[in-house]
């Protein structure tokens, strides 16, 4: 197996015939201060390729979450650079990068975090909003992707008429609405029955089954590891892991 | 965002209204407290605003207010009339007065009195004493008797305002019925006149209409071990000491009172015509109107002439309320009152508004994720103040003015300034930015990474 190196430290290889969609560089994240300071991200070198459904998983407390948010831009790293199908979004100022995230990244929460006093249509459309569309175009867009998700008939429902696998939906739906190049989703399952689950990860995986597309799923459920295309398992703030479905390739430290 | 920002804001009923109800609140109070404290000023005044004609008031150089009299000798008065710029100049007497009156039990039925039983009333009343030539400062509006029947011996006119504490025993239900026609009174209002009074008819006036208070013209009561006769009912201020306006000629108010040596109490002045005026045509009256010199030119040639005092009407209201302000704890009370409602609808208001941005801090983080700016947000929770606000300003407002309208011709001293509204306003424009920069500030700091964490 030929590794790539970027710094002196190995990077695991591409899947053959796939771009690179996210290339993280030497990133590293801390919180605290003095004594009190906590290392999330420790050089990290990783890449996320288009097509592809990746998986974060590893324990709680492992940076996952960090790395995800650093590579949607909603999180700046302390050094490292993060490149986004070819732009650096550690050197974007925020405005940019606000703008970057409304057009590029569609996001898939935990806790959903619909609105509760939005329909489903509406919730869905709320990318588009940002965008600048009027509501009644936003609204009809989001229903139709609504309705490719199977939620035609609870276009009009509120959250809290819905279901939690239903809920997640609606979040998918509207991740997805404005067409971004990448998804990032984290423990999507988390909250869902193993049913509601598979829905859900069957969601994500038509959503990633394009040339033009990559999602990122951080998870703790294993029940739902087998969607992956690619599975990275972090430890103490490093890749410690990288498996292609069940082809795993131990990588040396990334620090 | 705006439909965003309005769905979110009125999206849980209960917060909703919890926020629109502080601001209300506050409205409320600010404006309710502010307009009976501006009513209660103007009573102070009520006697100032209610003697016109007069361009001046001038006074014994201490008086502070318009009850704080300090009488003159009669001299004076002829002093005045000598400045130049004085058109006339008249007498004015202000004091007190004990009233006893013999009045009867006139409604059958109180189970402490009996129909016909005497009442002993003794009441303390501001005497006015009008010039009794030209009756400068006279009641502007007579509603039973005539003004001119004043000059008649011991005439005396009394403001309808405070006619119940002088006839408690009478028929104050059939009051509301003065100036109706005959026709709409129900049967039991016109048993009450025939019947269970010993009014014993219902009075009317010359179109037919009931005139209630003419049932008090033609009575008489002692005014300070003197005979007194009431020839009229007027429409008066109500005074702030609470106490009947009874109104009579300056020579009779003198004979009313103990006798002393200084008696005048005001004199009334009018600035003379500009003789640099031409004039202009009424064609209404069908005479020529001149401009006057400004009455302050003319106050500030009285003071040189003979050392008095004297103010246009404006500004002796304005001194009146003014000494009320200044040695009373009156705007101190409302003050703290309005204040307190201030503050509480501030609490409510802020506090909710600033629980209802906190319950919403990861949506906001959601929306900052997706690509929301933070002007956008800004906007969003700058909207939903000006909602609210606009919104408890209203609501507040109206309830203030309804209840105004309420207390209209009661006892309740209640007048809207116009400077009210804009204050009540200005507080909750105050509330709302104070509630927003708050939200505003914990949401501008807000990392969209929030809501990754569980």
């Amino acid at each position: 197996m030929s590794h790539l190196e970027f710094d002196g430290h190995e990077i695991a290889p591409p899947p053959p015939g796939l771009a690179t969609a996210v290339k993280v560089r030497g990133v590293s994240k801390s919180f605290g201060r003095g004594e009190q300071r906590v290392t999330a991200l420790g050089q990290v070198n990783w890449d996320v390729y288009v097509g592809q459904l990746t998986m974060i998983i590893g324990p709680s407390g492992c940076g996952k979450t960090t790395l995800l948010s650093v590579i949607a831009g909603i999180l700046n790293s302390d050094e490292g650079s993060v490149e986004i199908f070819g732009q650096d979004v550690t050197k974007m100022s925020d405005r940019r990068l606000t703008r970057f995230r409304a057009e590029r990244i569609g996001f898939v929460f935990q806790q959903y975090n619909l609105l509760p006093a939005l329909t489903a249509a509406e919730n869905a459309a709320i990318p588009l909003v940002i965008a600048g569309w009027s509501k009644p175009k936003a609204v009809e867009k989001a229903s139709h992707v609504l309705n490719s998700l199977g939620m035609g008939k609870k276009i009009r429902s509120l959250p809290r008429e819905l279901s939690g696998g239903q809920q997640q939906r609606v979040a998918i739906a509207r991740a997805l609405v404005h067409d971004p190049s990448l998804l990032v989703c984290d423990e999507p399952t988390a909250a869902l029955d193993v049913e509601s689950g598979r829905t859900v990860m069957n969601l994500m995986r038509q959503a990633a089954l394009r040339v033009d597309r990559a999602v990122v799923v951080v998870t703790h459920d294993n029940r739902v590891f087998d969607f992956g295309d690619r599975i990275t398992r972090m430890d103490d703030g490093k890749i410690a892991e990288i498996r292609d479905n069940e082809h795993t390739h131990a990588v040396a430290a990334s620090a | 965002m705006h439909w965003i920002a309005l769905k979110m804001l009125t999206g849980d009923k209960a917060k909703f209204f919890g926020i629109v109800m502080g601001l209300t609140f506050a409205s409320l109070l600010i404006y309710q407290q502010g307009s009976i404290f501006w009513g209660l000023m103007l009573r102070t005044a009520g006697q100032v605003s209610d003697i016109r004609g007069a361009d001046l008031w001038v006074m014994d150089n201490n008086v502070r207010y318009v009850d704080d009299v300090k009488p003159m000798i009669e001299n004076n008065l002829y002093r005045v009339r000598g400045v130049e710029g004085v058109k006339w100049a008249v007498p004015l007497y202000k004091g007190n007065a004990r009233a006893k009156l013999n009045s009867k039990q006139l409604v059958a039925g109180d189970p402490r009195a009996r129909l016909g039983a005497d009442l002993k009333v003794i009441e303390q009343v501001i005497l006015l004493g009008l010039d009794d030539f030209s009756m400068v400062g006279a009641p502007q509006k007579v509603i039973a008797g005539s003004l001119e029947a004043l000059r008649k011996p011991d005439a005396v006119i009394v403001d309808f305002t405070r006619l119940r504490k002088l006839y408690p025993g009478e028929a104050w239900t059939l009051e509301a019925t003065h100036g109706k026609p005959v026709s709409s009174l129900k049967p039991e209002q016109v048993a009450l006149y025939n019947d269970r009074t010993i009014y014993g008819r219902v009075p009317t006036d010359d179109k037919g209409n009931v005139a209630f208070y003419d049932l008090f013209v033609g009575r008489e009561f002692e005014m300070n071990d003197h005979r007194a006769v009431v020839v009229g009912i007027c429409e008066a201020t109500r005074t702030f000491q609470s106490n009947a306006v009874v109104y009579t000629t300056y020579s009779r108010a003198k004979y009313f009172v103990p006798s002393e040596r200084k008696m005048l109490s005001y004199i009334l002045a009018k600035a003379d015509d500009d003789p640099n005026d031409k004039g202009t045509y009424n064609p209404s009256t069908g005479q020529v109107e001149r401009k006057t010199i400004d009455p302050s030119i003319v106050a500030k040639s009285i003071l040189d002439q003979t050392g008095l005092k004297a103010r246009t009407s404006d500004q002796f209201k304005f001194d009146t309320i003014e000494y009320y302000l200044k040695y009373t704890g009156i705007p101190i009370n409302f003050g703290i009152t309005a204040f307190l409602g201030f503050l509480v609808g501030t609490a409510i208001a802020g506090q909710t508004f600033y629980n209802f941005t906190l319950e919403n801090l990861r949506q906001f983080g959601a929306l900052k994720a997706m690509g929301a700016t933070n002007f956008k947000i800004v906007g969003m929770i700058l909207l939903q103040a000006v909602v609210v606000g606009l919104l408890g300003y209203g609501i507040g407002c109206g309830l203030g003015a309804g209840f105004g309208v309420m207390s209209n011709g009661g006892e309740l001293a209640f007048h809207t300034h116009t400077a009210t509204l804009p204050i009540v306003g200005g507080a909750i424009v105050f509330i709302c930015i104070l509630s927003s920069i708050l939200c505003i500030r914990k949401v501008m700091v807000l990392e969209p990474a929030i809501v990754f964490r569980g």
